[in-house]
Order: structure tokens, then C-alpha cells, then sequence
């Protein structure tokens, strides 16, 4: 087939399919944004972005996906080499590693709830080592720095896994063969880590990170779970105004301001993580 | 390789399997209430099983409830039958989208709750179904502490302070529980509870005198309050675990503790205020989408819900109460023992200052519960000047009611059109 | 001497190098397993014993509420609509989301940038607004209430993954190894099937788990497009919020078991790479 076409005709599946189960309902939510009584306004980016819990809730969202995500970033890399030069185990160590991808946002923020909880797990764990004598209060609004901190580490339990995979997949296909020249020329772990893996890595990398920070600013179900009333994130806002408020025009001017944020992040890792064309190794 | 053989065989097969499986239900009942897989199954197994045609119970979250009922009114055809839900949730719809069931000729024994069914209008939009109330609750390991001469069924605010704060210290902890989480519905507690009792009012004394002592008091009640509160939703699990001894919730919502161990628990009125005992119902009704497709089927449900052993079946799967004269029988569970004693009590007492549920806000409800919540934010937990925060969210209020143009409820004055903020 | 000293002390090194690197595994192990183990104990637990504190570190391996779910009516036949909801939007994602990935990756077309962002955005948009003019449309064109209809838009919520993981494994994949197998008498298509299939299919593998597990844990698409087929996350998940606490966790433990099943069942496959990779 000419080859001038053949891209063409692979990505329009994906795109007649997208324009009719995302597109066309997008554009119907964004209207609404742009909308109001009288025709076309900015009005319902106003009330939102006016909001005095606004700002809060762009804070707590932008500073949880600083706090998570470059985590994720090391711990998935970590994890991935590890595994890859694995002799034995492999398959079980990874699958473990692996068991938080099947676990929903829903379901982590019951079984983190559980633990940090007054009565919870961590609070038996220290009452048990007779560090306490009575449960203390973690998630208390006294307390932001341990909500904050619950929050991270229920979202680093859940969401790695997905950057895992990805990862583990790519590192796969990097031939041994430069690992094995490596080690004749005396290069040490960490020069083959930052030399071979890191530089070939580089067009899974970039998924991972992308994909794992666009759904870091939907984070939603652990943070309610977690954070109570405390620590309110975009998303929870955008469900409020369209679901407690019944103000769909609202919640989609919040919608359209995460996608916003989303692109502008999403640009600035393209850029930064940019795959050689061709992509030959 | 194999896989995906596997794969695109298993698919094929799907294909044909789906297009078998899309029977019709007989009546869908579309709920916001009696969420709990006990209580949904309760609803299933206990109320509706004696029901003539089939009836299919789905209980959802708000969100999944109202797309998808909207959905199926923009489509104008739809698979609901029957609508369960707050007062609330029917009072932000347009009434046009629900039929009107005044031929049905069933109502609740209260002719303020069947006015209340008509959202505005002069026909019954939806039919009462069941009621609650909120409540206190108290751990019986607390009740030593309770502050000398207190009678338990007729505290005042000062009194409930002065408990908590007795328990604050001799268990070296706080232990009033609030349900001020995401879920929990602190707010009404603010509209129907609080401002009543210490300003007979809830919107015209939004931002009084009275209502920056209401917020001071509130404010030291608090500093013996459990600070989990701001994550705790439903406090029969805090009951349970202990994390608090004395709390205030709706009545379905503590249900639990009081069957699991009825010894370990007492249920007692809302404290009063200088202005009275404040308190409000809940208040559940059934109503029928305009897009319902089998209307018959769709009446004949609702006029079932409303029999009175439907109604007593309904309170032991749900700990709601009747809406219609029933005689109840000795053998209701400790929960609904507990509770029905509780709020007899609190309607009985001399200085009861009942509340009605906001009226005439429409899709606004929501607008107006967040003025209650965010002063709470505000002044409790950020520790802001009560006076600034209530003339602050004064405004709001004000814009809502003349946006709306919603007259005053009890125990507001009546007012000549807009309930207005003084 | 200094022979002797350099090669214990670089024996040293390594054996503590080996020290650190198992208890790192065992500890990474630790910290996925422990949450999941107190989820076990919780739901192995009598309801007084779940809001009971201090908690116990064994589970007592009291069944009421397990038993109380397998009880629940309709639990199978959502079960089974979850599963051929999630197998269903497994394959559609890879056959649609594949050819785009490879597109991505070997080919320089006009709009590419664009695409692959629009592609990407989809992801950065929330479910739960769009299902409204989804659900009007299905209900609207039939396709409401069917698992065909859910498993589309649950594609639509999985064709970023396996779009963007197949794109990063065919970069991956040098175009050489193409090309000689052209000059060897392949054409794209027969090339395409003996060379780079078999190279891609841990990526097909990861794609496909993302696919069912987006699909499995997916609640409100869900809970508003099914009705009569719902799902067993729809089912269950949206209403064990309100529930008791230890049927909260009952249920939160059947909604994992699934995954949890799939992801080990499939996992070789994520390893089919690494023979190759040998070569």
C-alpha cells in the first residue's frame, strides 16, 4: 500500500472510534462550559476559579502529583531493573509487584482507610510495639502533614504498578547485547543504568510519565477516602458542582480547566522526553 | 501467539452472547436510598418480594442516580419505573419530568409532608414514602460523666458541652463525634439543629447576633469533638470502634451499632438551645419519571410502598419510619426501638422547635447546604472571625434566595415572596 | 598484598551489594502484600472484631460476611457480565488501539502530533460528565443496557494504554529488523507478522491487562449504562461506601479476587520478551 496513506488507514480506527464515544460527548460537556442563560460567557470559569476553595484544591492537586509522581518515577525504574536482572523468582516477584494495577481507587482508599484509621492497623502496630498506649489521631485536621503523607503513600501503593508494567515491558526490549559490551568495557551498575536502560528506555518512560501524571490530577476516590472533607482536589470539586450542585456548567468549566493543566504537563514531558525519530537503536 | 487466538475466539463468541442477554425488567426501582448491601437486600428479600409483578431494586450513589435518570429524560424514553429518593433530590428536578399522582389518591398522614410532595406546584409530584430523623447517641461508658442533674432526654447545648468536655478529660481524649466527612451530613445538622435552637430562624437569622453565639458554642463543642470527624461519614462505625463515645447522626445511619450490641448504647434527643429543642425530619419519597415505561405497573408499586405492611417492612429493612398510621408490632429490632423512643421524645418535649426541610430552592439545594458547610470550614476548622464569615456567606445565601425567590420555612417568619437574610 | 585487599574488599561489596538487593525485593514485596494481607484479615474477621482495636495480625477465619455476599442475589450473573464486559473491551482496544500504535511509531504524517495528543486527552477528561450525552445516545440508538455498549466506552477509557504502549514498543523495535526482512522477500504485512508480532506481544499483554482491569474497576460508566447487566463493581462498589464496615471490606476483597486471578493468569506472557531478548 502507498505508504503515503497506509498511516492514515491504521489510525482510523482509533480515530472514528474516539470522535464517537469521546468527541461527540466532549464537545456537548464543553459547550455547557462556555454557556449560560444569556448565550456565550466565561462566567462559569469565574465562579469556579472564585471559588475561595479553588486555590486550595489546585494546590493540593498540583503539589500531590509533584510529591507522587517523581517517586513513582524512581521506584517503577527501580523496580523494573531489578527485575530485569532477576535469575530466579522473576515471574512471581513481578506478578507481586504488579498485584496493585488490579486493585481500584475505590477499593485502596477502604484498605489505607483500614490502616490509618484511630483504630486502624498502623495505630495496633504501635500500640502493639508499645510505642502508644492509646490510638493517636493521624488523619486529623490538626494534622495535614500526616494526611498529606497518607494520601502519598496510598496513591505510590496504588499507581506504580501502572508505570511498572510499562516499564518492564520496554526494558525488555533492549538487547542484552549492550548490557554484555558494558560489562567487558568495566562499566559499573549505574554507568549501564544511566548509559544503555535510561536512554533506551526513553519512548516507555515517556508514556508512563504521561499517562501517570494526567490521571495524578484526577485523583479522586483515596484522597476522599483519606482526606475526609480536608483536603478538597480539583476532581472532587468538579463531582461536587456537578453532582452536590447540580451545576453542570460549573463543573464542566472544572473539567476544562484540569484538561488544561493536563495538556500543558503533557507537552512539557513530550518535549522533554522526546523520541528520536526512527527511533533506531 | 496463542493468546491471542484466544483472544479473538473469545471475542466472537461475546458477540453472540451479548445479544442474548438483554431481558426486560418487569419495574425498576431507581433509588437514592437504603444503599447498604444489607438494607438493598433487605429491600429485595423483605418489602418488594411481596410485590405482584417483579420488582428490580437498584440502589446508587447520587451521581450514577441523577445521570442517569436525566439521561433517560433527554432521551424520552427510559427503563425506570419508580424513583426513591430524598426530598432534596426531588425538589432539583423540574417538576414537568415527574408525573402527577394525585389520582393515585395514596398520601402520607401528614399534610405537611404530602405539601411538601407537590415542590410548588398544585399536584402531587411525588408521594411521601418514609421518614427519619437525626439523633444523639452515646456510648453507656459515658454516661457517668454527664454533668450532675442533667436529664439525658432533655439536655441543652450547654449541658451536651459540658458532658463532652467531662469525658475530654477524664479519658484524655475527645470524643463527640460529628459527621463532618464527605458523605456525612453535617450541614443539616447546622439548618435544622444548631440555628433553630439558638436563633429560631435558619436563613432571616443566618448571620445574627444569636448566630455568632450558635457558632461559639458550636466552637467548643468542637474542641472536644474527635478531629477524625472531617473523615468520618456514617457514625455507627466510630460507635463501634470507639473512637467516639457521644455522637450525632441520622438514625439509619447508627442503626448498626444499636443491633449489634443494643446493651452498649442509648439513643437520646437533639439538645436544646435558648430558642428550643431544633430539630428536622428526613423525609424519602417515590415518584414516577415522565418516561416511565409501564405506568400502570409504576403506580401499582407506589401505592404498595405506601400499605401499611409495606411501610412496617420498609422500617425493619431500612430503619426509616412509617409515613402512614401503622400499628407497630413488639418485635422491631433494637435499632428502631431505640430510635423511635429517641425521636418521640425529642417531638414531645415542651420546648420542641420543629424545623421543615428547606422548600422552593430547587436546583440550588446544593448552593445552599455549601453556605452551612463552607462556615463550618471557615470558622471551625480555620479558625476565621465568626462575624466575618457569616456576613461573607450572608451574601451567598441572599443571592440564592432571591435567585430562587424561595419564602421562608419554619421556624422562620413566613415572608411576602423571597425569604430574606437580615 | 594490595591485590588481595582490593579483591576482598570488592568481594565485600558485593555480597553486601547482594544483601541490599534481596531485602529490597522482600521489602517492595512487603509493602504491596501488607495492605493486602490486612485486607484479608478484615474481611476473615467477625464484624466485633473489625471495629475492634487493637486489631489483630491473624486472620480469625470467620465467614459471615462472605457468606453474607455469596448470599447476595445476582452476584454471578454480574460477575459474569464484569467479565465479558472486561474481555470484550480487552480485544477491542488492542485491535483498534495496536494499528495506531504502530502508525505512531513508523511513520512521519501530518497531524501525528495533534493525534497522539487528542489521544492522550481522552484520558484527562473525567467519566463521569461525559456519561451523560453517552448514556442519552445509547439510549437513544439501543445500545443502552447491553455489555457491547459498556465495553465501548470502557475502550474509549483503555485505547490511551494500548495505544501509547504499543506506539513505545514498536519505537522500541528497530525498523532495521523490518527492513531486512523485507529485503528477504517480505512484504509489510508478512514482515509486520514474523518479525514484530512476536517481539510486541509482552506490550499486547500489558495493553490487555490495562484494558481488563480499567474495565473490571470501572464504577460509574457503569452504574449509569447498565441496568438489567450490571456489572459486579457497579453492583457492589458504589454502594459499599454507606455499608458496614466489615461488609466493605468482604466486598472490596471480591471485587480484587478477579483481578488479581487475571493478572496472575496472564503474567507469562509479559515475560515472552525476555527469550528473545537472548538472542
Amino acid at each position: 500500500m502507498n505508504p503515503r496513506i497506509l498511516p492514515y488507514v491504521l489510525i482510523l480506527p482509533v480515530t472514528v472510534f474516539l470522535c464517537m464515544f469521546f468527541l461527540y460527548p466532549f464537545v456537548l460537556v464543553a459547550q455547557q462550559a462556555f454557556s449560560t442563560e444569556t448565550g456565550f460567557s466565561l462566567d462559569n470559569f469565574r465562579e469556579v476559579v472564585d471559588y475561595w476553595r479553588f486555590p486550595i484544591s489546585l494546590q493540593n492537586t498540583l503539589l500531590l502529583a509533584a510529591a507522587v509522581v517523581p517517586f513513582q518515577v524512581g521506584l517503577a525504574l527501580l523496580m523494573a531493573t531489578m527485575v530485569n536482572r532477576m535469575k530466579r523468582g522473576r515471574d512471581m516477584i513481578l506478578y507481586i509487584w504488579t498485584i496493585p494495577l488490579g486493585i481500584s481507587d475505590l477499593a485502596a482508599g477502604i484498605i489505607w482507610l483500614a490502616i490509618f484509621d484511630q483504630s486502624g492497623f498502623l495505630n495496633s502496630m504501635m500500640n502493639g510495639l508499645g510505642v502508644i498506649d492509646q490510638p493517636v489521631n493521624l488523619l486529623s485536621y490538626q494534622n495535614p502533614g500526616m494526611v498529606f503523607l497518607a494520601i502519598a503513600l496510598a496513591e505510590i501503593w496504588r499507581a506504580t504498578a501502572i508505570m511498572l508494567v510499562i516499564l518492564v515491558a520496554g526494558i525488555g526490549l533492549i538487547p542484552k547485547e549492550y548490557y554484555e559490551a558494558a560489562e567487558v568495557f568495566g562499566a559499573s551498575p549505574w554507568k549501564r543504568f544511566s548509559r544503555i536502560t535510561l536512554p533506551l528506555l526513553r519512548p516507555s518512560l515517556q508514556t508512563a510519565l504521561v499517562l501517570r501524571v494526567i490521571l495524578a490530577f484526577e485523583i479522586f476516590a483515596v484522597v476522599a477516602a483519606l482526606g475526609g472533607t480536608l483536603f478538597p482536589v480539583l476532581m472532587g470539586e468538579t463531582y461536587a458542582y456537578q453532582f452536590d450542585l447540580r451545576n453542570g456548567g460549573a463543573a464542566a468549566a472544572m473539567a476544562l480547566i484540569i484538561l488544561a493543566i493536563s495538556i500543558g504537563f503533557t507537552l512539557i514531558i513530550l518535549r522533554a522526553l522526546r523520541v528520536p525519530k526512527g527511533a533506531s537503536i | 501467539m496463542t493468546l491471542h487466538s484466544k483472544l479473538f475466539g473469545a471475542a466472537s463468541g461475546l458477540v453472540v452472547a451479548c445479544t442474548a442477554f438483554a431481558a426486560q425488567a418487569d419495574v425498576l426501582f431507581w433509588s437514592t436510598q437504603a444503599k447498604p448491601v444489607e438494607e438493598a437486600q433487605a429491600m429485595r428479600d423483605q418489602v418488594l418480594a411481596g410485590f405482584a409483578d417483579v420488582v428490580d431494586y437498584q440502589p446508587n450513589d447520587g451521581g450514577p442516580w441523577i445521570t442517569r435518570l436525566e439521561a433517560e429524560l433527554q432521551a424520552g424514553e427510559g427503563s425506570i419505573g419508580v424513583l426513591g429518593a430524598l426530598h432534596g433530590d426531588f425538589s432539583a428536578m423540574n417538576p414537568d419530568d415527574l408525573m402527577d399522582l394525585d389520582e393515585l389518591g395514596v398520601s402520607a398522614a401528614s399534610d405537611t409532608f404530602n405539601s411538601l410532595g407537590m415542590l410548588g406546584t398544585d399536584s402531587v409530584q411525588y408521594v411521601p414514602w418514609m421518614q427519619a430523623s437525626y439523633i444523639m447517641a452515646a456510648n453507656v461508658e459515658a454516661l457517668p460523666y454527664l454533668p450532675e442533674g442533667a436529664d439525658i432526654n432533655a439536655l441543652s447545648y450547654d449541658e451536651l458541652i459540658a458532658w463532652t468536655a467531662n469525658v475530654h478529660e477524664a479519658q484524655g481524649r475527645p470524643l463527640f463525634g460529628f459527621p463532618a466527612g464527605p458523605n456525612g451530613l453535617a450541614h443539616r445538622f447546622f439548618q435544622g439543629y444548631l440555628y433553630p435552637s439558638y436563633t429560631d430562624g435558619v436563613v432571616r437569622t443566618f448571620a445574627s447576633d444569636e448566630a455568632v453565639g450558635a457558632w461559639e458554642a458550636f466552637r467548643e463543642l468542637w474542641s472536644h469533638t474527635n478531629p477524625a470527624s472531617t473523615n468520618f461519614n456514617i457514625l455507627q462505625e466510630q460507635l463501634l470502634s470507639g473512637d467516639a463515645w457521644i455522637v450525632f447522626d441520622h438514625t439509619s445511619r447508627l442503626a448498626q451499632a444499636f443491633n449489634d450490641r443494643p446493651e452498649d448504647f442509648v439513643a437520646f434527643p437533639a439538645p436544646a438551645g435558648p430558642t428550643g429543642r431544633g430539630f428536622m425530619p428526613v423525609l424519602a419519597g417515590v415518584a414516577i419519571p415522565r418516561t416511565a415505561p409501564d405506568m400502570e405497573a409504576a403506580q401499582a408499586l407506589i401505592a404498595y410502598m405506601l400499605e401499611p405492611e409495606t411501610q412496617l417492612a420498609t422500617l425493619r429493612a431500612t430503619n426509616f419510619f412509617p409515613v402512614v398510621d401503622v400499628e407497630f408490632p413488639d418485635d422491631l429490632p433494637p435499632s428502631v426501638r431505640a430510635a423511635g423512643a429517641a425521636v418521640a421524645t425529642m417531638s414531645a418535649s415542651p420546648d420542641a422547635n420543629p424545623g421543615l426541610l428547606p422548600a422552593g430552592l430547587g436546583a440550588r439545594g446544593g448552593d445552599f447546604n455549601r453556605v452551612f458547610v463552607d462556615a463550618f470550614h471557615r470558622i471551625v476548622l480555620a479558625n476565621q472571625d465568626i462575624r466575618t464569615v457569616l456576613d461573607d456567606q450572608a451574601e451567598t445565601l441572599a443571592a440564592i434566595m432571591e435567585d430562587t425567590g424561595a419564602p421562608c420555612w419554619a421556624p422562620d417568619a413566613p415572608s411576602e415572596g423571597a425569604c430574606p437574610v437580615e | 598484598m594490595t591485590d588481595t585487599v582490593a579483591i576482598d574488599a570488592s568481594a565485600d561489596t558485593r555480597k553486601w551489594g547482594k544483601v541490599l538487593y534481596v531485602s529490597t525485593v522482600v521489602f517492595l514485596c512487603a509493602w504491596v502484600l501488607v495492605p493486602i494481607y490486612f485486607l484479608l484479615i478484615n474481611t476473615l474477621s467477625s464484624p466485633e472484631t473489625v471495629t475492634s482495636f487493637p486489631k489483630p495480625f491473624w486472620p480469625e477465619f470467620d465467614l459471615a460476611s462472605l457468606t453474607f455476599f455469596a448470599g447476595f442475589d445476582g452476584m454471578l450473573s454480574a460477575l459474569k457480565n464484569s467479565i465479558i464486559v472486561a474481555a470484550m473491551t480487552m480485544v477491542m482496544s488492542i485491535v483498534i488501539g495496536a494499528p495506531a500504535g504502530y502508525a505512531l511509531s513508523r511513520f512521519e504524517f501530518r497531524g501525528k502530533g495533534t493525534f497522539r495528543l487528542l489521544i492522550l486527552l481522552t484520558r484527562a477528561f473525567p467519566l463521569p460528565l461525559l456519561a451523560l450525552p453517552l448514556a442519552v445516545l445509547f439510549i437513544r440508538t439501543g445500545l443502552d443496557d447491553t455489555a457491547f455498549g459498556l465495553a465501548l466506552v470502557h475502550t474509549t477509557l483503555a485505547i490511551p494504554f494500548s495505544v501509547l504502549i504499543t506506539f513505545s514498543l514498536f519505537s522500541g523495535i528497530p525498523i532495521e529488523l523490518e527492513e531486512a526482512a523485507w529485503t528477504l522477500g517480505c512484504n509489510r504485512l508478512t514482515a509486520f507478522q514474523k518479525v514484530v508480532l512476536p517481539l510486541i506481544l509482552p506490550g499486547i499483554t500489558a495493553s490487555a491487562i490495562f484494558a481488563f482491569v480499567i474495565s473490571w474497576n470501572e464504577v460509574f460508566a457503569a452504574a449509569v449504562l447498565t441496568i438489567e447487566n450490571r456489572t459486579l463493581t457497579a453492583f457492589l462498589l458504589q454502594n459499599l461506601n454507606t455499608s458496614p464496615l466489615h461488609l466493605k471490606f468482604a466486598g472490596g476483597f471480591i471485587l480484587v479476587v478477579p483481578a488479581l486471578i487475571f493478572i496472575f493468569a496472564v503474567r507469562k506472557y509479559l515475560f515472552a520478551m525476555w527469550g528473545i531478548a537472548n538472542r
